[in-house]
């Protein structure tokens, strides 16, 4: 057999694991089937790396926001500083602790203002390994009780929907992915029309006929007809309101701060919640707004 | 055993590096992990695309066209894997294929030590590969997506000042020889 010269063979190999990519991305169209067993592989070999990556990072955190970045400030105190760097690190981590115990105090008395409603806390671990998707891991699988299509919030508002569970860990598909959204409906004047993703930061509103009165400032909550979250969520509030040809282009932020994840809430169910800003203030706040 | 040797292909005198035993494994998983990790905490930090300057060095540095390529498409497979259900597994797995392939080509040809020399190559891989993405995702996936846009260009300047430092830490790996 005649040998083929070595670069002849890596074009050939090229062209056989481009071909055979190429061939496995028309089965998982053709059969929308996303090829869950070499997910499944893949999570499980690199969920302990980021498990232990992601409890190393909050303590790197913790001690460089605290500690490290006031450095800067008190450089003209050195003198001071170094008889206070002890404190100050033991401060610096007591802060951490206060700062990740309010977190998660915001989301206990959130949990327990609704003990009818079950619901699962989970921290965030991950985020999506590309920018092709808008998707973050919880620690919460199969085993904690986690099933596809349950809905996601925060105490501010609606995160998302979990879309693959595995054993400990699951993937919740954001609000502002391509894919992503949720029934919603205006606050105000209680018109439905689903918002949806862009890839971006921002969420669009569709279906609202141009002749219903949108503002800038309008609350925009969940409608419930999703089947995901129960009414009344808030999704956020409207940036943005245009007149179309016959629907309105509206833009809107999301309640929740979807670029900063860390800890969320997994709804079990579909039981109505009661958001203690609705009742406060008539509607969503989006957290990025917030101190 | 001679731990780099040379390419003495015409005249000119090219190194192909060797690493350390699983140094390859170890940072492509640590790059993977990072890569989720990071913006969990620096939102911002999404704009890194280290799966590819990871596949860009290797590929540069070992200099053989079938392993480049296949330690591209390992890359690209778990990105995908990773990256959630709604992207389908071989989007980043062909780009990343190909960059690995151009990547080992290219440094089987060039000296590519020089930081000018590799800030100008992962450049011109980042746009590349997103290319690649592009056309996957349009051609194969029917899905609208923009060329090229000003998110794109900064990222692609981010990646490659990144890529210049983290290729020096990276030398560290090579056994010397």
């Amino acid at each position: 057999m005649v040998g083929l010269p070595s670069r002849h063979k890596s074009l050939a190999l090229l062209a056989g694991v481009v071909l055979l990519q190429v061939l496995m991305l028309a089965v998982q169209v053709k059969r929308d089937s996303r090829g869950r067993l070499i997910r499944v592989w893949t999570i499980t070999a690199v969920t302990p790396f980021e498990k232990g990556g992601a409890w190393g990072f909050g303590k790197v955190r913790g001690v460089w926001d605290h500690y490290f970045a006031l450095q800067g400030t008190t450089r003209q105190n050195e003198a001071l500083r170094a008889e206070n760097d002890s404190l100050k690190l033991r401060i610096s981590e007591l802060e951490s602790k206060a700062s990740e115990a309010d977190r998660l105090g915001a989301l206990l008395t959130f949990k327990q203002a609704h003990e009818k409603v079950p619901m699962l806390m989970a921290r965030v671990i991950g985020a999506s390994a590309g920018t092709a998707s808008r998707t973050v891991e919880i620690d919460r699988g199969e085993r904690d009780g986690v099933r596809r299509n349950m809905g996601v919030i925060t105490p501010d508002g609606a995160v998302g929907k979990i879309i693959e569970v595995y054993r400990d860990n699951a993937q919740v598909l954001l609000l502002t992915d391509k894919d992503g959204g949720a029934g919603a409906m205006l606050l105000e004047s209680r018109s439905q029309g689903p918002v949806k993703g862009n890839g971006d930061p921002t969420l669009s509103m569709n279906y609202v006929a141009t002749d219903e009165k949108v503002n800038v400032g309008d609350k925009v909550v969940t409608s419930g007809m999703d089947k995901i979250f129960p009414r009344d969520i808030p999704v956020g509030i409207v940036i943005e309101a245009r007149p179309g040809t016959t629907f309105k282009q509206i833009k809107v932020k999301p309640a929740a701060n979807l670029e900063r994840l860390e800890e969320v809430i997994v709804l079990l169910t579909q039981e109505p919640v009661e958001f203690p800003s609705q009742t406060d203030t008539q509607g969503a706040t989006p957290a990025a707004e917030k101190p | 055993m001679n731990d780099t040797y040379e390419l003495r292909g015409s005249e000119t005198h090219i190194e192909v590096h060797k690493f350390f035993p699983g140094a390859v494994a170890m940072v492509a998983i640590l790059a993977l992990v990072l890569q989720r990790i990071l913006p969990v905490y620096l939102p911002k930090l999404e704009i890194l695309d280290l799966p590819l300057l990871v596949t860009i060095y290797f590929g540069l540095s070992r200099r053989n066209p079938s392993t480049g390529l296949l330690l591209g498409m390992m890359m690209g497979l778990m990105q995908d894997s990773l990256s959630g259900p709604t992207v389908p597994i071989g989007e980043y797995g062909i780009a990343k294929t190909v960059i690995g392939y151009l990547a080992s080509s290219i440094g089987s040809r060039l000296d590519t030590e020089h930081p000018l020399a590799r800030f100008a190559l992962v450049m011109s891989f980042f746009v590349v590969h997103q290319a690649i993405l592009v056309l996957v995702r349009r051609v194969l996936l029917a899905e609208p997506e923009p060329w090229f846009n000003l998110h794109l260009a900064i990222a692609a300047l981010v990646n490659a000042v990144l890529g210049v430092a983290l290729f020096v830490a990276m030398d560290r790996l090579r056994r010397s020889s």
